[in-house]
């Protein structure tokens, strides 16, 4: 099939990008949207141009390195599904496709439909862990905890990095990825200790870093390509406003 | 804890407290603006009117709803253009390509709280000009026509029931009214979720008594001067 393709193209952090218009004719609906910009790229290097630089790696869905705006959603149509995992199907002969990085400022584009999302390992490094010595697999029935509690940490934690909740947020909020990594914890008996510093940290580390605030409006748990909870963002609320009132109130921390 | 309230959800949790507080005071004041409707020799508004205006407890919640109001306005600007500047420096302005804009994926309302906030405060400035203000202060004519009950108490219900007979006025109301409802059909449910007051089932439950709330204030205010005018010119 013919696709005539938007793509985004900008050299470096500091250079101005632009809209280039691309006209792909041996598409295939068998594809998926990542090889797709394979053969777009192959006929590129054999014009001589340069190829449309854009991030992956695992190609499954699980590494959330192949971010990209497909039509305007982060990770293109289709729900709960990351850029890898969309395929040509979802589009027909003669459609027009516009790729852009995501836009946010605390992701600075690197090149092209690369952007910069160490932010979030700097959002990790201020409290996404737990300070004990976790040492070796323990015997499974150790600590008892409720299902519904594990279920809920396990989606929170199947949280991927990939920032398509901070793309989609008309405020470039990263509140959806935090209440991920902050929920996953706080749930758990290991990290329930750490929990309300954790979630200060984090925020305090979000907030410096220039991503906005929460307006609940909704648009990351739509396109989380893990269908993450705006329930998970209600905790983080829950426990940070808990950690400001003990550290006005309670002298604790 | 300075820091509480310059954090991100520090600030919202200002807009929450202050919000859910101002719906608390505007159905206490729907439940009085009600009595136009209820009495039409205006007895028992003009009762309710005086024990608004002379109640001590009533006296010591004004400052506060009045400090209410001005966080909320202030804290909902600095939310609001902090929040405008987190976008992509190479791309201003827009967050992608110009078709698609917009986030389809979410309710208007939710997009455009601080353009219907601004709504609200100038249909609230109108509204204080021409009745806490006279009332208050420099008072009218009308305010001082004879009622059935003491002399003491103002005829609240002559200066109102004689404002809404004009019908730009009665617009300014409906459009005011109509603003207050679709903000709170997002404020309520998003209030309670910044508590953290809400989890998967809880936000069901909340999403409908947002819009039970929403559409009781904003019908509510907005029937009340339709009333009138209607009955004044038939
Ligand atoms: C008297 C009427 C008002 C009531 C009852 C009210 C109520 C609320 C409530 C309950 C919320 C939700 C808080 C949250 O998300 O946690 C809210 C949010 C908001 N309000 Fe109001 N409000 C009123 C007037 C205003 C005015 C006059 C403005 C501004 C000029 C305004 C601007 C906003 C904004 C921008 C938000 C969203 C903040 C955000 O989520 O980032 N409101 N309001
Ligand atoms: S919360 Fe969802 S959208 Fe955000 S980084 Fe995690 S997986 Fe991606
Ligand atoms: S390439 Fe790993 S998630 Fe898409």
């Amino acid at each position: 099939m013919k696709l005539t393709l938007k793509i985004w193209r900008q050299n470096s952090p500091k250079e101005k990008g632009a809209f280039k218009t691309y006209i792909l004719d041996d598409a295939s609906q068998d594809m998926t949207f990542l090889e797709m910009l394979d053969a777009l790229n192959e006929k590129l290097i054999a014009e001589n141009e340069d190829p449309v630089a854009f991030d992956h790696d695992c190609r499954e869905g699980i590494c959330g390195s192949c971010g990209m705006i497909i039509n305007g959603r982060p990770h293109g149509p289709g729900k709960e599904i990351t850029t890898c995992q969309l395929n040509m199907k979802a589009f027909k002969d003669g459609d027009t496709i516009v790729i852009e990085p995501w836009r946010a400022k605390p992701f600075p584009v690197i090149k092209d439909l690369i952007v910069d999302r160490s932010a979030f390992d700097k959002i990790m490094e201020a409290g996404g862990f737990i300070n004990t010595d976790v040492g070796s697999a323990p015997e499974a029935n150790t600590y008892p905890i409720k299902t519904h509690k594990a279920e809920e940490a396990f989606e929170a934690a199947s949280c991927i990095g990939c920032g398509a909740c901070v793309a989609a947020c008309k405020n470039s909020s990263a509140m959806l990825f935090v209440a991920a990594k902050v929920s996953q914890y706080a749930l758990l008996p290991q990290g329930k200790v750490e929990s309300l510093q954790r979630a200060w940290n984090m925020i305090m580390k979000m907030d410096e870093l220039g991503f906005g605030s929460c307006t609940n409006t909704g648009a990351c748990e739509a396109e989380c390509p893990k269908g993450i909870s705006l329930a998970h963002i209600a905790r983080l609320n829950n426990e940070f406003i808990k950690s400001g009132f003990n550290k006005l109130f309670a002298d604790k921390h | 804890m300075s820091n509480f309230f310059v954090s991100s959800i520090g600030k919202k949790f200002v807009m929450s407290v202050t919000g859910m507080f101002l719906i608390l005071f505007l159905i206490v004041h729907l439940t009085v603006n009600s009595m136009i409707i209820i009495d039409d020799t205006g007895a028992l508004f003009n009762k309710a009117a005086h024990f608004m205006a002379t109640n001590p407890i009533i006296k010591i919640i004004e400052p506060i709803l009045a400090i209410g109001v001005i966080l909320h306005i202030l804290f909902a600007s600095l939310i609001t253009l902090q929040n405008q500047l987190k976008r992509d420096i190479n791309y201003p302005g827009l967050r992608r390509y110009k078709k698609y804009d917009t986030c389809a994926s979410t309710n208007w309302q939710s997009r455009n709280m601080y353009i219907l906030g601004t709504v609200i405060l100038t249909f609230l400035v109108i509204h204080l000009i021409n009745f806490f203000w006279k009332i208050r202060y420099t008072g009218s004519p009308l305010l001082e026509q004879p009622t059935i009950l003491s002399s003491e108490i103002k005829n609240v219900y002559a200066l109102v029931t004689t404002r809404f007979t004009t019908w730009w006025y009665v617009l300014i109301y409906v459009i005011g009214a109509v603003a207050l409802g679709l903000h709170l059909y997002h404020g309520v449910w998003s209030a309670f979720q910044t508590l953290g007051w809400s989890n998967r089932k809880w936000r069901k439950i909340l999403n409908v008594i947002g819009v039970i709330i929403s559409v009781i204030l904003g019908g509510g205010f907005a029937f009340i001067p339709l009333f009138v005018f209607i009955k004044s010119i038939i």
